[in-house]
C-alpha cells in the first residue's frame, strides 16, 4: 500500500509522541504539546503541498 | 560565584552506562532509571519507526564520507542502536531506490536514529541529576 498521506500521518504521530513525552513531564502537558505538534506537522505539510502545487519541480 | 557550574567534570561511570544502555535499547536508559512509562513509549515508538523504515524499503546508509550526506545519514541511522546492528546482521536495509516508498523509508530510519540520540541525551541528563 502506498498511501503517502497515511505514511505522513503515522510519521507525524510517532514524532509528536516522542517529542511530547521527551519534553513534558505531566500527562496533560504531554497531551497538549503532542496534539499541537501533530497538528502543526499535518497542517504544515498540507499547506506546503498546496503551495508547491502551482510550481512543480 | 558557583564553582561547580563552571568546572568541567568527567561524567561518572553510571552516566556513561546509562547512556550506553539508552543508545543500545531505545528507552532503555529511562527504564533503568525507573521512568517506566517514558521508557516504554520510547521503546515502542522508536522501534516501530525503525521497523517501518525497513518495511518501506528504506536504506541503512554506508559510512561513505566522500559523499557527506550519505555519511551523515549513516551516523543518524547508527543512532538507533541495537535495531541498527540487528538489521545489519540480518542483511536488511538494502533499500529499493525504485520503490515508491523509498524516501519515506529513509525518513523513518534516519529520524528514528536522531530521536533516539535525543532520548540518550535526556537519559544522561537524568542520570547526572540535571533533570
Amino acid at each position: 500500500m502506498t498511501s503517502h498521506l497515511l505514511y505522513m500521518t503515522v510519521f507525524a504521530f510517532l514524532v509528536s509522541l516522542v517529542f511530547a513525552v521527551l519534553l513534558k513531564d505531566q500527562p496533560r502537558e504531554q497531551l497538549r504539546f503532542g496534539a499541537l505538534a501533530f497538528g502543526g506537522f499535518m497542517l504544515g505539510a498540507l499547506a506546503l503541498g498546496w503551495l508547491m502545487y502551482p510550481f512543480p519541480l | 560565584m558557583r564553582a561547580d557550574a563552571t568546572t568541567t567534570r568527567a561524567p561518572s561511570i553510571s552516566v556513561v552506562l546509562v547512556g550506553l544502555a539508552a543508545w543500545l535499547v531505545p528507552g532503555g536508559g529511562h527504564l533503568w532509571l525507573g521512568r517506566r512509562v517514558k521508557g516504554l513509549v520510547f521503546l515502542g515508538a522508536l522501534v516501530t519507526m525503525f521497523v517501518m523504515g525497513l518495511a518501506l524499503q528504506g536504506r541503512l546508509f554506508p559510512f561513505e564520507f566522500s559523499q557527506p550526506l550519505v555519511g551523515l545519514a549513516a551516523l543518524a541511522d547508527l543512532g538507533a542502536g541495537l535495531p541498527y546492528f540487528v538489521s545489519w546482521a540480518l542483511d536488511a536495509g538494502k533499500g529499493q531506490v525504485i520503490a515508491a516508498t523509498y524516501e519515506y523509508g529513509n525518513a523513518f530510519l534516519i529520524v528514528a536514529g536522531l530521536l533516539n540520540s535525543l532520548v540518550v541525551l535526556d537519559a544522561c541528563d537524568i542520570a547526572a541529576g540535571r533533570k
